[in-house]
């Protein structure tokens, strides 16, 4: 817990004198690499962040997006990383806890979760770190009454005793009632909620390193209901414009929010720790400034409000203090009485003096061009049979049915689906998806990380939904390493490229860097959350009749770099990560909503990890029915029918039409130029894939259906 | 059309009082109000409804502490009156509780929270929240709980099914509940208490089957009441 000596030799620069150690603990905590982003910051900035609906205001902690007829949606994403690796329960719960404090200017509406941990099938460690996050985050939203709407999970060797926690949070509001961020001299500072101990001291600089010791002490406890008398006070308080300013205490904090709010608001903040109230006794200043206790925010109201503001904490049983008071000058000053144990210029705390890390391309990805490619196996229907069953595709009910996902009564498409979808109050609907791929990403960072983005966008596709932005959480090992850094770079130009063709505005976003197990650094893991609006209605699947027709939308590629078909099945890792086309995969999102807006679809459906092959048997295992595919009539070249059946390339879509739309489906296809072909009808009760006469795959739907629902609940159900 | 009076009673961590105004007033257009548990309930209250959530974070057992809130004393009070009380999921917790309803919600035999649509079964369509529904009909719903499975002894089951107590049963096996109980009413009828949530099944377009929605437990409320036929 400290600064280096170029940073401290900097500080003393800046304040003219030596810090004294309490001043010390605070910089250092709002230095860390979590609070400061002082390694990404730089190369954040080039991310657009413009946009027709994006509303931006000084100190914000989420993004906001006009939705129109007054209202907005808030957005915010996080990690709870470390702290999940050494006590999941805890950490996956408080990590919802510390993503909701950040969109109150809005009610919260929805909660994704992304969860990545190591081999569940061979490593019983894994699994539990699994099923606790798991039951972390549903014992938090559950009681808070916020609906867990979606996600996505990925188990991968690499995870190893080591687990990555994201949870997105949504807000909807009315515009009109964000609070704006402002304060005055003479304004009071009002810390509320949980009280303040010794639980998660050092959090944030516990981030900012390796994971070499279990350090308890260092995780927060998670208290939901607490957290919901706070949302209801906030929301009240806010309602009774009793809000100048308003900030979460997350890492650091104290100490960051503190320094963050009076540097975002150009003003000085005066505080007084003994007024805090604790949960413990004989606590030090410093360990009062960094300590991570949860369920706090910090409030600032002005002599009129406060009052008010004191009633509303009051009726909701909220602990709360008056812990001081806002300054023109522009320093925080920390008193324990009448003492003053620090007091520095809250610009040199809020700013970390940025770095400029060095990259380099790394070693290992000259290797990742396979020599020889897998050979093509004899049995296609047990391959197929067991990629259903692989934890990584295999339909992860046994998560979300744990998470209560229906509260709000917002929620139009469940869990389950591509994206869901939740209604808002002014007639319109909001479709949210968040997707990773690490696979992929260690295979090409930038690649992997433009089709994560694409991933996620063609998941709202398919629900009706036009992506209006996006938040990414940029998650790598330590970037000291030079490859390490050089990986992240790669992944924020990707990202970038994308949004800018796409013109999707990054609202949000996070980086969680030195994430490391005991045998090396994680896989580059960029996670890319998308909005889509909806304008009228959303696509809710409609059954799938007999002789319906299925259609691929998009080109399918010999890209198995990175898929669950040569890692899975072959063990291979390598070989060549697909890759977006921009023009195309833009073509072919603008057709599939222009199919859907005129009601010609039964059904959507993205086609993701497992490619073709399992995506045609996710269809049918959904709605009971088989399907007879001919590879024959998809006009790729050069590629085997195995890599046909399991490519992961990006930007395809699966239709199912009906009889009588196919005619007007092919025309709107046609006039748009895009790739698409009719490939099966569905029918009977097999999966059948067929390559001219001959069938490569037949496999009854049920007994798909058997491998796809049941293999992750059996694998966390046996230990 | 009459103007009827509902009171949502809002304990410190209920989480389906918004949920369950929306589905009152927007839905059904009835005069519904949220009621803070410390406030006197408001004059000429037709009905009362005690929603779900997590009162005072399940914290002991769930439903216990706000059982003994004194707002209840004013619901018992009530429910002796005769008049039509609806508790659902925490609130029939609430309910069992309090001692207005028999038996007890212990934890769903997987251990872990169920958050899904079933079926329930309609076995009494006397009571003000049932009367419009066929005996035997099938409602699609959600559930949403961790503590849902119903348990009573066989004593208590026994009189339960003798006094026609027991309001809803589940279709399939899903939590382990005593009899697959899901909803039952006091002797007398008038106090409802339900696992399974009606407010978020009541709306066709929240609704993943086809089937008709739960709406009738609200209809047969205002027939109850006697705003409809």
């Amino acid at each position: 817990m400290s600064l280096t000596p170029t940073e401290f030799d900097y500080l003393e620069k800046k304040i003219g004198r030596k810090p004294n150690p309490v001043e010390l603990q605070i910089v250092a905590a709002e230095w860390s690499e979590h609070c400061s982003y002082k390694s990404s910051k730089k190369h954040l900035e080039i991310l657009p962040r413009e946009g027709k609906r994006v509303i931006s205001g000084p100190g914000y902690d989420s993004g906001v997006l006009d939705v129109g007829d007054g209202y907005v949606i808030t957005v915010h994403i996080e990690s709870h990383n470390h702290p999940s690796a050494v006590e999941p329960y805890g950490g996956a719960a408080t990590g919802v806890g510390g993503v909701i404090r950040d969109i109150l200017s809005t009610r919260p509406i929805a909660i994704l979760d992304g969860l990545r941990f190591g081999d569940i099938e061979q490593d019983t460690h894994a699994r539990w770190l699994f099923k606790n996050a798991v039951r972390g985050i549903a014992d938090y939203g559950n009681c808070l009454g916020i609906p867990t709407v979606g996600g996505e999970i990925e188990f991968d060797g690499y995870f190893t005793n080591y687990a990555l926690v994201d949870v997105a949070a949504i807000g909807f509001g009315k515009k009109e009632r964000l609070i704006q961020n402002h304060a005055d001299e003479g304004d009071f500072l009002v810390l509320i909620g949980g009280s303040t101990g010794r639980d998660g001291i050092g959090g944030s600089q516990f981030a900012s390193d390796k994971l070499e010791a279990e350090n308890r002490s260092a995780v927060q406890i998670p208290d939901p209901f607490i957290e919901k008398l706070v949302i209801e006070a906030i929301l009240e308080a806010r309602n009774q414009n009793c809000i100048k300013a308003m900030k979460d205490l997350g890492g650091g904090g104290l100490s960051c929010a503190i320094s963050e709010t009076a540097d975002a608001l150009s003003v000085g903040i005066e505080l007084d720790i003994s007024l805090i109230h604790k949960r413990e006794e004989n606590m030090s200043p410093s360990e009062l400034m960094v300590s991570e206790s949860q369920e706090r925010m910090l409030v600032l109201t002005d002599q009129e409000k406060l009052s008010t503001l004191q009633k509303i904490c009051e009726k909701f049983h909220v602990p709360y203090s008056v812990i001081g008071r806002v300054t023109g000058d522009s320093m925080m000053e920390v008193k324990a009485e009448q003492e003053t144990i620090a007091r520095l210029p809250s610009e040199v705390v809020a700013n970390a003096p940025l770095l400029d890390r060095p990259t380099s391309k790394p070693k290992y990805l000259e290797s990742m061009e396979l020599t020889k490619k897998p050979s093509t196996p004899k049995n296609l229907s047990e391959v197929l049979l067991k990629m259903l069953a692989n934890p990584n595709i295999a339909s992860k009910h046994w998560v979300y049915t744990q998470y209560d996902h229906e509260v709000g009564i917002r929620t139009i498409i469940k869990p389950g689906s591509d994206a869901s979808v939740l209604r808002l109050d002014n007639g319109k609907f909001l479709s949210v998806k968040i997707d990773g791929n690490s696979k992929h990403c260690y295979v090409n960072p930038r690649q992997g990380a433009i089709g994560c983005f694409d991933e996620a966008c063609r998941n709202v596709v398919c629900t009706g939904a036009t992506p209006i932005g996006m938040v990414d959480h940029l998650q790598f090992g330590n970037p000291e390493d030079p490859e390490i850094f050089w990986t992240f770079k790669e992944s924020i130009q990707g990202i970038t490229e994308y949004a800018k063709y796409f013109e999707i505005p990054c609202v949000g976003g996070k980086v969680s860097l030195y994430n490391e197990t005991d045998t090396g650094p994680i896989k580059p893991t960029p996670l890319i959350g998308v909005l889509g609006l909806i304008e009228k209605k959303p696509l809710i699947s409609k059954t799938i009749e007999r002789k319906d027709f299925l259609v691929l939308v998009g080109k399918t590629k010999d890209e198995l770099g990175g898929s669950e078909y040569y890692e899975y099945i072959h063990g291979a890792i390598g070989g060549k990560c697909p890759v977006v086309n921009m023009k195309s995969s833009k073509d072919n999102q603008q057709s599939v909503l222009e199919l859907i807006n005129q009601d010609l679809v039964q059904t959507a459906h993205d086609c993701s990890k497992g490619g073709l092959g399992v995506a045609v048997s996710e269809m049918c295992i959904r709605n009971e029915i088989g399907c007879m595919i001919s590879l024959d009539k998809i006009s790729a070249q050069k590629i085997r029918t195995d890599e046909l059946l399991f490519s992961e390339s990006h930007s395809r879509y699966l239709l199912a039409i009906s009889p009588k739309h196919i005619k007007n489906t092919k025309s709107l296809l046609e006039r748009h130029g895009v790739v698409h072909e009719i490939i099966g009808r569905f029918l009977g009760s097999s999966v059948v894939f067929k390559d001219g006469k001959k069938i490569l795959i037949s496999v009854r739907v049920d007994k798909a259906r058997e491998k796809w629902l049941n293999s992750l609940e059996s694998l966390v159900s046996h230990g | 059309m009459k103007i009827v009076k509902v009171a949502i009673i809002v304990f410190p961590g209920s989480n389906c009082d918004r949920d369950m105004n929306h589905v009152l007033s927007d839905v059904f257009k009835l005069d519904s109000q949220l009621v803070w548990h410390t406030d006197p309930l408001p004059n000429n209250v037709d009905a009362i409804v005690l929603p779900g959530g997590f009162s005072y974070g399940d914290r002991l057992r769930a439903g216990v502490i706000a059982a003994h809130s004194p707002v209840i004393c004013e619901v018992k009070k009530m429910a002796e009156r005769g008049m039509p009380i609806l508790g659902v999921c925490n609130g029939f917790q609430i309910l069992v509780e309090a001692g207005l309803l028999p038996g007890a919600l212990l934890k769903n035999t997987s251990l872990s929270y169920i958050c899904k649509w079933t079926e329930i079964i309609v076995k009494n369509n006397k009571t003000p929240f049932t009367n419009k529904f066929k005996l035997n009909q099938r409602i699609p719903i959600a559930i949403a709980n961790g503590e849902g499975r119903y348990y009573a002894d066989k004593e208590t089951l026994k009189s339960l099914k003798k006094n026609n107590q027991i309001v809803f049963t589940y279709a399939e096996e899903i939590n382990g509940a005593s009899m697959r109980i899901a909803g039952i009413c006091n002797k007398e009828g008038n106090v409802v208490g339900m696992m399974p949530h009606p407010e978020r099944s009541a709306e066709q377009i929240i609704n993943p089957t086809n089937a008709k929605p739960a709406s009738l437990i609200f209809e047969s409320l205002l027939k109850t009441l006697g705003v409809t036929a």
